[in-house]
């Protein structure tokens, strides 16, 4: 039951993914962006990873991506010339993930792949708790320099953003 | 899982569903009849459709006069439209809406012969994020519903939509997290069981005695993310003609203005299960009301559980009821108002009340 759904899952995802990548229209591009990170949503929920689970939607589903749609709205993205663009795309992708499954293959001849029971997760695995003690313990560093890196980016965003003050003459 | 644990879950699914929709058409006959009541009109009176009401009753007109009438309208859609996203926008605005109540306890536990059920359709040990990641995805159909449209009207309304929603999601969010930090817990269960008990015997400790500020941000925010007047900017029709589902027509339109209805349920359910006790019944427990002074008064399983839904359905509708007085009693504002309001007032205010909750709960250990 799993592993069925998890593959009619994979399939979906890579779909949309692929979508991202391929659709000539912006916009579209994007959608299919948020149908991906919603459906690696739904694979997190697979793996007990409830609390990421719901963190992906928020952030990155339904702020970030609203975001993304936002400018591009606003802009009033066009439609790229279709046949150069898609074709270079295409090319483009198919070398990446030949280079991708080579690694992945790679990486598993020479380790071995896990296989059988993986076995269940704990009770209360990837719930709120388990997640910000892991974040607070042992992942603090990374968690606070990640904070400030978001800061910085917030504050260069910011002066970016502001109106170029012409020099006054005098 | 047997036969009869899958028919309690759905039976709950579809009640809890029915309150929805009940709720949001009963607020649609409320407006119309409570906005003349506020501004000294008639309302809704050709509602006497088979001629056997003893009067106009008004909620004949909304509850099977209105339905009939848009399911009956053509369904236009625009030239240049992006047909399949137009027809999507609809579904994706009232789909997140109606399935954010699935995380909302409407009752204690209910014991009936050996089962033991949980009033609460999804019991979710991360409750209020998943709330919050359902909301966050109701913008999508005012984006969609705007650009999909082909029309200036609705592209700004749109853009005026998820401008709005994103700004004041941050603000609800931190508002909530007062409440997450007072009650320890994300669960909405157990956040309504958390208050139960009462100070001094007297007073019920509800959220909104731990978290007032909490509770006055999250509702502006919730009224903000209605995207209903004085926050209706998206929809402005002086200026918008009615923003971005100018284009829609028919049930689609009805899907839209649902949406809306449900939405102002949903906060208010929210608002009821984080701030006002969610079930609880003052001096109501388990075993029948203990009243302040040592008197207790056993009442029997079934008639608490069924006052304890009476009571979240009241807390519900007061609160529904509440938000259709602030939309007819405030002036729409000004677009730079609102952005200033969310992001100038609403959230810095949050994060003190984030920030006094923290130094509060360290304080008293």
């Amino acid at each position: 039951m799993g592993a069925a759904l998890f593959l009619v899952l994979a399939v979906l995802t890579v779909a949309a993914a692929l979508g991202v990548v391929l659709h000539p229209n912006p916009v579209k591009s994007a959608l299919f962006l948020v149908v991906t990170l919603f459906l690696l949503a739904v694979v997190f929920v697979l793996l007990e990873a409830h609390m990421i689970a719901a963190l992906q939607i928020i952030v990155y589903a339904g702020a970030i991506m609203v975001l993304f749609l936002f400018v591009i709205m606003l802009l009033n993205l066009q439609i790229d010339d279709p046949e150069r663009g898609r074709r270079r795309l295409v090319l483009r992708g198919l070398a990446w993930a030949g280079g991708i499954l080579l690694a992945v293959e790679l990486a598993v001849l020479t380790r071995g792949a896990p296989v059988g029971d993986v076995g269940t997760a704990p009770a209360g695995y990837g719930g709120a708790e388990a997640v910000a003690k892991s974040l607070f313990t042992d992942f603090l560093l990374p968690f606070e320099l990640t904070s400030i890196l978001l800061l910085v980016a917030v504050v260069g965003a910011v002066v970016l953003a502001q109106k170029q003050r012409r020099p006054t003459i005098s | 899982m047997g036969l009869i644990e899958v028919g309690i879950a759905a039976a709950k699914a579809f009640a809890v569903l029915m309150l929805v929709l009940h709720m949001s058409a009963i607020l649609l006959w409320v407006e119309r009849k409570g906005s003349a009541l506020i501004q000294d009109r008639i309302g809704a009176n050709r509602a006497n459709i088979f001629g056997v009401m003893p009067f106009n009753f008004g909620l004949i007109n909304t509850l099977i006069a209105d339905p009939l009438k848009l399911i009956t309208k053509e369904d236009v859609v625009p030239a240049g439209a992006d047909k399949f996203l137009h027809f999507l926008a609809p579904f994706l605005a009232v789909f997140p809406v109606m399935v954010t109540f699935a995380a909302v306890p409407f009752g204690d536990q209910l014991v009936i012969g050996d089962y033991t059920i949980n009033l609460q359709v999804a019991a979710l040990d991360i409750g209020i994020l998943y709330v919050l990641a359902m909301s966050s995805l109701a913008v999508y159909g005012v984006v969609l519903g705007g650009w999909a449209s082909n029309s200036r009207w609705a592209l700004l309304g749109g853009i005026r939509g998820s401008a709005q929603m994103i700004s004041y999601e941050i603000a609800m969010g931190l508002a909530l997290i007062g409440a997450v930090m007072t009650f320890g817990t994300l669960d909405m269960q157990a956040i309504a069981r958390a208050q139960g008990h009462h100070f001094f015997g007297l007073i019920p400790a509800w959220g909104v005695i731990y978290q007032p500020l909490g509770f006055l941000i999250f509702l502006i925010a919730g009224i903000a993310e209605t995207k209903r007047v004085p926050f209706d900017l998206p929809e402005g029709e002086s200026e918008l003609i009615s923003g971005y589902f100018t284009e829609y027509s028919g049930m689609k339109q009805a899907a839209f203005m649902l949406s809306d209805f449900a939405e102002s349920v949903v906060v208010a359910g929210l608002v009821t299960t984080l701030f006002f006790g969610a079930w609880q019944v003052p001096f109501l427990f388990r075993d029948g009301f203990h009243l302040p002074g040592g008197a207790i008064v056993a009442l029997p399983h079934l008639l608490v559980v069924a006052l304890q839904i009476a009571a979240f359905t009241l807390k519900v509708f007061f609160f529904c009821v509440f938000q259709i007085l602030v939309r007819w009693t405030l002036p729409r504002y000004r677009y730079d108002q609102v952005m200033d309001l969310g992001w100038k007032y609403l959230l810095p205010l949050a994060l003190a009340n984030m920030l006094v909750t923290g130094v509060v709960i360290v304080l008293l250990g």
